[in-house]
């Protein structure tokens, strides 16, 4: 097996002098996509916001792209951004007093944008580009802060609960969106939906207390009812919202 | 040497300490100490009594403000306001109502609890920047008053002289400097008290603890703002008798005790001395009193007349160096002058966590 | 009628000094949490360099007063990029310090101009044209007062400009709503700091010279006496909010001198008065996006 992308040793993190993660160890391989999974509030936001420096944080980072190794923990957000690593954030974060074309815009790292690939992807928001992102629906936001971190070529996303509050029907054009993406790169996805892990997750790393507590393929965590129960406090069957078996 | 340490950390030995600290002040008007370039003469003369007498109230003062700043967290940009009312207070009561000293006191001081809460409880119903501005504000219109000089009360710009119709004798005259030294020292140790029995109090620890973490004083039940208006007020009351012990001291109160620039220098000497702690307040006041004083005799020295322009100009302003100096002290010594010391004496033990008031409370 | 015209456009032309400073301590704020204590300094360091351009190339003359405008506002902005770059960076996200060290600079700067220009007002001549005044419907209205509301207009005009149509004013238009995710698109939000603190110090640079002409002296405390009023506009325009600074710069100033005028001499008292209530009926400010 190839090196993993992102190597995470022993992290720690902190939120206004508190604890929210702690020792955290577990790799992103080099292709597909990676499940983080647990319950509400067990560190799995935070742990994505230390990789990238969003807040306090400790311990060792490395991030694998083009044969050379970064510490990324010693890097501040925007240089580790700059290195290939899109991020979408819980609750979309779009900003709401720009237009949708500026916060396309703004997202542009490089000189050759992939605006064509965005629009492709998300017709929707061609057609609202000079409506201020504040007025969007919540599922147009989420593309519009999925289309933000798409526009640039990327050598590993973040994305962290991209279905979190729509219709299933936005879900599962986030999702099919999600899969394109992942054709070209891995992803390291937050998502409380299991329908929709099942359908992108190949592996997955469960977290519990601020601590990784498994890791596995994914398919073998979502076929054992047990642990699905005993990590993430639910019926793998009827999770998410409107999913149905 | 921890055997030192622990000795002289015990509550006993530190109030002892005190006292003795304290006995000695009070015998300095009969020494005569000299510390040239430090004390403009002996320490019996009026001129250097004079001078500690003031920097014992500045010292106060910056006790006061540490509490609504150290304490509670609160950035208030207006507690000159309450120090100019003891000032202007007393020098109204005594001159233009014509009350006795002690009536006159009185009197003032309520005036001082009652602005301090009503500016306090307004004031207090917003947070952060927002705070720091409508106390600004409210000290501003103090300000503006005084200096508009209604009914011919304040003096206007030319300042309000104390009437010494009413003082006793014992505090009129150069030669009665020792007793208002004395008073000055009285007032120091009596705000220390309080601030200490304060900090110490149950309200203290929940409105240290609200400065570290609200929501969480939230969680326990307790409404923030009630404590935090508490010490704001005791704050306030506290200056305002500062305020009063000025007038006497000084025989005058001026325009300059309400400015914004005042309230700066306040937040000034706290963050020199180190914001937290109670000796840092007391030492950045004493410190900084003397620094103004020295730097201006400096400025005015041959030594620095005769230097060329590009050292002259700066070194003549004393609020040239003290300003740098705070920049330097805020970018390179978090803590101040207290958090250096008590690095240094504890560098080998375990550092006390603020945080764990929180704790206390649950 | 004539004299409610001529407060009105007096205010409105003090409101344009309110405006000067409060617009940079408001897009200073916005984006970066700090409350700039150092902005009267660069008014008045600002004011001074006009006034010495001007008594060099002599004073009576446009060309002389339009350099010395432009002098204000390079002085003022190099002044508050080095600001900035010198001791606000090294405060990284320390808010408390990064406000106490703007007290301490104010102190140490003011101290200094007194040092160099002395502590006496030093008196300031403009064109000629200046000092005259236009009759407006009845009203004798000083002329200094529309350059002044002419300034503030073309300041505000090309801050607008400048946020719609550049990818710094993107970035900071981005970055006054939420900072730390414009850092996460990979942006180095920090340059823009120095970028809002060049543009906040050129307009009161600018404002300096201004001020220096309608109060006919400058002297070290001019900026400093300006900066309470700007606060105040500031917060209750709404921190942040560069529409807010104006419309409340021009509110306030106005208010203030009807209340001077009909009130007797309240104008400062109604100023408060105005801050507390906006503050306790909308804690915001006016156009304040969060409260």
């Amino acid at each position: 097996m190839s090196d993993p992308i992102l190597s995470v040793r022993g992290l720690s993190a902190r939120i206004a002098g508190q604890q929210v993660v702690e020792d955290v160890t577990f790799d992103v391989p080099a292709t597909g996509v990676t499940a983080l999974l647990g319950r509400n509030g067990v560190g799995k936001t935070s742990t994505i916001k230390g990789v990238l420096g969003l807040i306090e944080r400790r311990g060792e980072v490395t991030f694998r792209a083009g044969g050379s190794a970064v510490r990324l923990d010693r890097l501040r957000t925007h240089r580790i951004v700059q290195l290939g690593i899109g991020y979408v954030p819980e609750d979309r974060e779009v900003f709401s007093k720009l237009t949708v074309a500026e916060n396309l815009r703004l997202a542009e790292r490089s000189s050759d944008p992939r605006r064509e690939f965005v629009a492709e992807l998300f017709p929707d928001l061609v057609a609202r580009s000079n409506q201020l992102a504040g007025t969007l629906s919540g599922g147009q936001q989420q593309m519009l802060s999925l289309g933000r971190a798409l526009i640039n070529t990327n050598t590993l996303l973040l994305v962290d609960e991209p279905t979190k509050g729509l219709a299933p029907i936005i879900v599962s054009e986030v999702a099919a969106a999600l899969a394109e993406a992942a054709k070209t790169v891995p992803v390291l996805l937050v998502e409380q939906n299991l329908q929709v892990v099942r359908q992108l997750a190949t592996d997955s790393i469960v977290i519990e207390g601020g601590r990784v507590v498994h890791t596995g393929p994914a398919a073998q965590l979502l076929d054992d009812e047990d642990m699905i129960r005993r990590f993430l406090g639910v019926h793998g069957e009827t999770t998410g919202a409107g999913a149905t078996a | 040497m921890t055997r030192v340490r622990s000795f002289l950390s015990q509550p006993l030995v530190k109030w002892g300490l005190a006292g003795i600290l304290v006995a000695f002040l009070a015998i300095v008007p009969m020494l005569a100490i000299d510390i040239p370039g430090v004390f403009p003469g002996p320490t019996y003369t009026p001129g250097t009594l004079q001078l500690l007498a003031f920097s014992m109230l500045i010292a106060s003062l910056a006790l006061s403000y540490h509490l609504i700043f150290g304490v509670a967290g609160l950035l208030s940009f207006g507690h000159a306001l309450y120090f100019a009312i003891g000032a202007y207070g007393l020098g109204i009561t005594l001159r233009h109502f014509g009350l006795e000293l002690l009536p006159a006191i009185v009197v003032t001081f309520v005036a001082g609890l009652f602005v301090a809460a009503a500016v306090g409880a307004l004031s207090l119903r917003v947070t952060g920047i927002s705070f720091a501005m409508v106390t600004l504000a409210f000290a501003q219109a103090g300000s503006v008053l005084v200096r508009k000089n209604p009914g011919k009360l304040t003096g206007g710009d030319e300042g309000l002289a104390l009437d010494t119709t009413h003082v006793p004798d014992f505090f009129i005259g150069v030669l009665q400097t020792k007793n208002l030294y004395w008073l000055c020292l009285g007032v120091l140790v009596l705000v220390f008290l309080v601030t200490s029995w304060f900090e110490r109090s149950r309200a203290g620890h929940v409105v240290a603890a609200t400065r570290e973490n609200e929501l969480r004083v939230r969680v326990i039940g307790i409404r923030p703002y009630f404590v935090k208006l508490l010490t704001f007020v005791i704050g306030g009351v506290l200056a305002t008798l500062v305020g009063m012990a000025y007038l006497l001291l000084q025989s005058s109160a001026t325009q300059k005790l309400v400015s914004a620039d005042f309230t700066l220098t306040l937040l000034v000497i706290v963050v020199l001395g180190g914001v937290g702690y109670r000796w840092g307040a007391v030492i950045g006041g004493i410190v900084y009193t003397f620094l103004d004083q020295r730097l201006t005799a400096f400025a005015s020295s041959d030594a620095v007349s005769g230097l060329p322009d590009i050292l002259r100009v700066p070194l003549s302003q004393p609020l040239f160096i003290l300003g740098t100096l705070f920049i330097l002290v805020v970018l390179f010594l978090p803590g101040g002058i207290a958090g250096v010391g008590a690095r240094l004496s504890r560098s080998r033990m375990r550092a006390d966590e603020p945080r764990t008031v929180l704790e206390e409370l649950t | 009628m004539s004299t409610v015209i001529l407060l009105l456009i007096t205010g409105l032309g003090l409101g344009a000094l309110y405006f000067l400073v409060a617009s940079g301590l408001s897009l200073i704020y916005g984006l970066m949490g700090v409350l700039n204590f150092a902005h009267g300094s660069f008014l008045t360091l600002g004011a001074f360099a006009g006034w010495e351009l001007a008594r060099r190339t002599g004073a009576d003359n446009w060309l002389s007063f339009v350099a010395s405008v432009l002098l204000g506002a390079v002085v003022g902005a190099v002044f508050a990029a080095l600001t900035e770059l010198l001791l606000i960076r090294r405060l990284y996200e320390r808010h408390i310090e990064q406000v106490l060290v703007t007290v301490g600079l104010a102190l140490s700067s003011v101290a200094l101009f007194d040092g160099i220009w002395g502590t006496d007002p030093v008196y300031v001549s403009g064109p000629s044209w200046m000092g005259g005044t236009t009759d407006v419907f009845g009203a004798s209205i000083p002329n200094n007062r529309f350059v002044l509301i002419l300034a503030a207009v073309l300041v505000l005009l090309g801050i607008v400009l400048f946020l719609k149509y550049t990818r710094f004013g993107l970035i900071i238009r981005a970055g006054v709503e939420n900072r730390s995710m414009v850092t996460a698109l990979g942006i180095d939000v920090r340059r823009a700091f120095t970028v809002v603190f060049a543009i906040g110090g050129a307009a009161a640079g600018i404002g300096g010279v201004l001020a220096a002409s309608y109060y006919g002296y400058v002297s070290s405390s001019i900026g400093g006496s300006l900066l309470i009023f700007a606060f105040i506009v500031t917060v209750i325009g709404g921190l942040g909010s560069l529409s807010g600074a104006a419309i409340a710069a021009a509110l306030v100033a106005v208010l203030q001198q009807f209340a001077n005028f009909y009130l007797g001499g309240t104008g400062d008292f109604v100023v408060v008065l105005l801050l507390a209530v906006v503050l306790l009926v909308r804690p915001s400010g006016l156009l304040g996006s969060k409260a």
